[in-house]
């Protein structure tokens, strides 16, 4: 999963959950194409709010270290892509054997390290032993725990056993950064077989990239890109304005839009997010010990209209955990839809015909002191007392996420794929539901993606009858570009950025 | 002279000492867990624990104090328990922002402030003097960050002569780049700090134009100019030297809200990243180096006014000359 947790400091996002932070999403591209009319030896600016704590992503590194070096400095065996489907990237090929336990991977040929060190099984071998180690601070650690033994029988081979069957193991792995077993220092340089190489990492503001002269696929269509990192979104939009950047990867101020959309030097795109903002029921605690309550809650509130009050327009509605770009991904925003009389009616039937009142522990960052005023004067309207509790995300990670010591409370998950999390009845909402939980075990251990899909189908459709929680919106992902630009990644940006394809104009 | 600069730096020594146990256990105060920060969510006790063991927040306080001073003894100002990366070399980088910011503002300000309250202080009956005094009185209620932000509108997103912030990525190594980005928040830090630094110049300057010596002076035959160059301004400064030290400590602790309207990779911007992120041995590294060099300042300040005013000297050295 992860949630993610922002807060006044742009960098103490990573602070605290992001090392929880997964990419989600893939490299999609935007803008129109240039028509071939672009500058080769170009130096793209962009403009980020996560920098990197250090360039080591198992080593807590942050959103930021995925942001800037994911796919452009070091690749995986494959890569996700903008739709969410999973590409073979240094794995030529792979074969899974009949009981679904073992994966032989055969490597592409030609791969160089950027020291110049040719890409063996070894290599493989050791970056997964590094996200598998005591000390790792991978979000994907968990995931790849399945993991049991992995055999190098040739310089081009790998055999991975798994201890049981992992449906998303080679999706899991296009997390796996493929690292050069002899580097050394990796917090602060860097050894992979990316597009670009490590040029000058200055603290505190900028991260610079450079072509790779021996790239084994197509080179980048620019010669050099730079994050430039700030703290906030003002000093970031400024930077676009005064084309002291050309691209924001994420456009966290919906009032700032106007000013880049009304003017034609620059471009505008949504795209699709993996975030969703949740009003997370404890269901284990009373009232939300009941369905129904849980439901006349949902059907309370008019998400549409809180949309449009936080985003003005942009983003969408979910009816459930899962994001579009995720395969099992199905509209089920009618399911628990706004009906403020339904809503009496359910909670008529639960026994709280005259309402009751409960505390929502609200983090103290955008947007979600906002949605928790809207959501109070919603359920006012049903005879609900909401009692606003604002604490800062630290306290939120203690109170909520560890000691469940909560009744409702908001939060934003960033990643794709975390449908999942309400298979584990021990997770901070509590949703306990055995019929899901062993939907969510088969479905991982299911032989074929058709079948992974269908189980997973199941739990969404279940999850939210049940209102497991009350899924208010998916975020909008706004990338704001100067219209010199072309070929940047639309979607899913949370972390990922591919930049090796953006086409600058002279 | 030889005993007073001992004197000194024993004060020095001990403020430090002080300081650094004050801030040690404060930060130790706050509320939060930076284990937080190096386990990912869905940790178990265990994990936490671990975490907890390798940073060292597991061990009784006095162990980790002594663990910092050790290190401090050897130069070393710790390592980062978020990136796990050495703070001292950081502090150096971010040490080029910060003080270069620092001081340019406060010799501009210098150079407003003392002319200006000196023509408010002695032009105080004409409509300039007055509308400087007005006008220094205003500086004093702006805040700094609305200040920095209207002139990054102005001067940046209007008229789009320099930069609305951020740092050259290749710092010093471009200076003219480097500069520019440095104008606007300089001006800012400047403007706020000489509406009040005039304040002090004209009530001071006010004092010496009353003084019996003044009209001693100019009853024996000097002139305006020379008086107040021979006797004036010798009286006048040595209680700007202090409001002076002040503001130049102040500022430099204080540039943390122009660093961050500016995005500039200063001292100031490290700090607040540190404090959020709980991240003891940064913010532990930042606040000791501002301290040091309040102290130093202080202690700058002193001489200074030792050698304008010689009188000083016979009453805090203990009579001898």
């Amino acid at each position: 999963m992860s949630i993610k947790k922002t807060s006044l400091y742009g960098t103490a996002t990573a602070a605290s959950l992001a090392l929880a932070l997964t990419a989600c999403g893939g490299s999609g591209t935007g803008g129109s194409a240039t028509g071939g009319s672009y500058d080769k030896g170009a130096t793209v600016n962009i403009g980020s709010l996560y920098e990197p704590q250090n360039l080591d992503n198992t080593a807590g590194g942050g959103q930021g270290v995925t942001e800037a070096l994911n796919g452009n400095v070091y690749e995986g065996l494959f890569k996700l892509t903008d739709d969410g489907k999973v590409d073979k990237l240094l794995a030529r090929d792979y074969k899974v054997s009949g009981d679904g336990l073992t994966y032989t991977f055969t490597l592409r040929d030609g791969v160089k390290f950027h020291s110049g060190k040719a890409l063996t099984s070894q290599d493989v071998k050791y970056s997964l032993q590094k996200v598998l180690a005591d000390d790792s601070q991978s979000a994907r650690k968990s995931n790849l725990e399945v993991v049991k033994d992995i055999a190098t029988p040739d310089a081009r081979t790998v055999k991975v056993t798994l201890s049981k069957k992992s449906i998303s193991f080679v999706y899991n792995l296009s997390y796996v950064w493929i690292i050069n077993s002899q580097a050394k220092n990796l917090k602060t340089t860097e050894d992979g077989t990316g597009p670009y190489k490590l040029g000058r990492w200055t603290r505190g503001s900028a991260l610079g990239l450079d072509r790779y002269a021996g790239y084994w696929g197509d080179a980048a269509s620019n010669q050099k890109v730079v994050f430039h990192y700030y703290k906030d979104a003002t000093a970031l939009n400024n930077a676009l304005l005064t084309n002291a950047v050309d691209v924001v990867t994420s456009e966290q101020s919906p009032d700032a839009l106007d000013q880049f959309k009304s003017n034609q030097n620059y471009k505008v795109s949504d795209g699709n997010s993996t975030t969703k903002l949740l009003l997370a029921f404890n269901d284990k605690a009373k009232p939300f010990t009941d369905v129904k309550v849980r439901q006349a809650v949902s059907s309370a509130i008019d998400d549409k209209k809180l949309l449009e009050s936080v985003w003005a327009g942009y983003g969408k509605l979910i009816g459930s955990m899962v994001p579009p770009t995720d395969p099992w991904y199905e509209d089920l925003t009618k399911v628990n839809a706004y009906d403020p009389a339904h809503a009496k009616q359910l909670l008529a039937e639960a026994g709280y015909a005259k309402g009751f009142s409960f505390t929502l522990d609200t983090p103290n960052y955008d947007p979600h002191p906002t949605a928790a005023t809207f959501i109070k004067s919603q359920l006012a309207k049903v005879g609900i007392t909401v009692k606003i509790n604002t604490i800062t995300p630290d306290e939120w990670y203690t109170k909520v996420y560890k000691n469940h010591d909560f009744t409702a409370t908001l939060q934003e998950h960033v990643n794709d794929r975390d449908l999942v999390w309400y298979g584990n009845p021990d997770f901070y909402w509590g949703y306990d539901n055995k019929q899901v939980t062993q939907w969510v075990e088969q479905a991982e251990e299911a032989s074929t993606t058709a079948d992974q899909t269908a189980l997973l189908k199941k739990v969404n459709e279940k999850t939210a009858q049940d209102a497991a929680s009350d899924w208010l919106y998916l975020y909008p992902q706004i990338v704001v570009a100067s219209s010199k630009l072309s070929d940047y990644p639309l979607n899913g940006l949370n972390s990922q950025f591919y930049a090796y394809d953006i086409k600058k104009k002279g | 002279m030889a005993r007073y600069l001992l004197r000194r730096l024993a004060f020095l020594v001990v403020s430090l000492a002080l300081a650094s146990v004050v801030l040690f256990v404060l930060l130790r105060l706050l509320p939060g867990d930076p284990a937080n920060a190096l386990t990912s969510v869905g940790a178990s006790p265990e994990q936490i624990a671990a975490a907890r063991h390798s940073i060292g927040s597991d061990r009784p306080l006095p162990e980790q104090f002594t663990h910092w001073l050790g290190q401090l003894a050897h130069g070393d100002l710790g390592t980062s328990f978020v990136s796990s990366l050495p703070v001292g070399p950081e502090v150096t980088s971010r040490l080029d922002v910060t003080v270069p910011l620092t001081l340019a503002a406060f010799v501009l300000a210098v150079l407003i402030a003392v002319p200006a309250g000196f023509v408010a202080a002695y032009k105080r009956r004409t409509w300039y003097g007055a509308l400087l005094s007005a006008v220094s009185q205003l500086g004093i209620a702006i805040p700094v960050f609305w200040l920095g932000m209207i002139l990054i509108a102005v001067f940046a997103l209007n008229a789009g002569w320099l930069p609305a912030g951020g740092f050259p990525p290749d710092g010093w190594s471009e200076p003219a780049e480097a500069i520019r980005s440095l104008v606007l928040p300089v001006v800012t830090i400047a403007l706020v700090m000489s509406a009040s630094l005039i304040r002090y110049v004209r009530s001071a300057t006010l004092d010496v134009l009353g003084s019996d010596y003044l009209r001693t002076a100019r009853a024996l035959g000097s002139s305006f100019g020379r008086a107040m160059w021979r006797h004036g301004l010798r009286n006048s400064s040595v209680p700007v030297i202090s409001v002076l030290a002040i503001e130049l400590a102040s500022t430099l602790l204080g540039a943390v809200v122009v660093e961050s309207v500016y995005a500039l990779p200063g001292l100031g911007s490290m700090l607040a990243t540190g404090i959020a992120q709980h991240d003891y041995p940064v913010v532990q590294a930042v606040l000791f180096v501002s301290t040091l060099a309040v102290l130093l300042i202080g202690f700058a300040a002193d001489l200074v006014q030792r050698v304008v005013d010689p009188r000083l000297r016979g009453r805090l050295s203990g009579g001898t000359r």
